[in-house]
């Protein structure tokens, strides 16, 4: 089962490219996800926060994710 | 009473705005209108770059209104426009505008939208120094 992650502001800089494609972890979780992607980007861990989104909410650590879902990182909003 | 709300990579129309939230149950207007500044934390600011995640941006932010509306039930009309892409000193980053029967809701409904707002709306801003950029906000 893959998944497809979205990436913006710096953690598409980080990573280097603005979607990753990869196979879900086991258990298929956002924290579990998260764990992985500061595994593989170190400097993700550095952030003052990043969250993940799951079909545009944000999403607890708990939750269940799948190859269905529109994933996506998110570093600390800026806007106004 | 539904919410104007629009993520643009075109310059902001203040008065469209303003004029968007105009309605005769209202007897005050209150806006926020954030604009470039020409320096953060004592570095000379050149232009900002802001990029959304568009679909969730919208989604926060309908979420933030609906927070208002219940927070604050004789709120009338509400507009939120922020502006993506590359902008300039000087250029409007964003225009919240709400309308209300008296002044003192409208007040506070304004500052709630912008402040939350910031905390959860998915834009990221990049400020272009002379000597580089940065993302805003991404370290401690």
């Amino acid at each position: 089962m893959a998944l497809k992650i979205a990436l913006f502001g710096i953690t598409r800089d980080i990573v280097g490219q603005p979607t990753l494609e990869m196979p879900a972890p086991a258990p298929a979780t956002v924290g579990a996800l998260l764990d992985r992607m500061r595994a593989s980007y170190p400097a993700l861990g550095q952030l003052r926060s990043c969250a993940v989104a799951v079909n545009n909410e944000y999403a607890p650590a708990e939750q269940a994710i799948g190859p269905n879902d529109e994933i996506a990182l998110i570093p600390p909003v800026a806007g106004g | 009473m539904t919410p104007h709300l629009s993520i643009t990579d075109q310059s902001i129309d203040v008065a469209a705005a303003l004029a968007a939230v105009q309605t005769d149950a209202a007897g005050a207007v209150n806006s926020f209108i954030g604009t470039v500044r020409n320096q953060s934390g004592g570095r000379r600011v050149r232009r900002l770059h802001y990029e959304s995640y568009d679909s969730m941006a919208l989604t926060q932010l309908g979420h933030v209104v609906a927070q208002a509306y219940e927070k604050w039930p004789m709120l009338q009309e509400v507009a939120v426009v922020h502006r993506k892409g590359t902008l300039n000193l000087g250029d409007v980053a964003v225009v919240v505008a709400v309308a209300t029967p008296h002044r003192a809701e409208s007040f506070a409904a304004c500052q709630f939208i912008i402040d939350t707002l910031k905390q959860v709306v998915t834009i990221w801003k990049r400020e272009e120094y002379e000597d580089g950029t940065e993302w805003v906000a991404a370290h401690p």
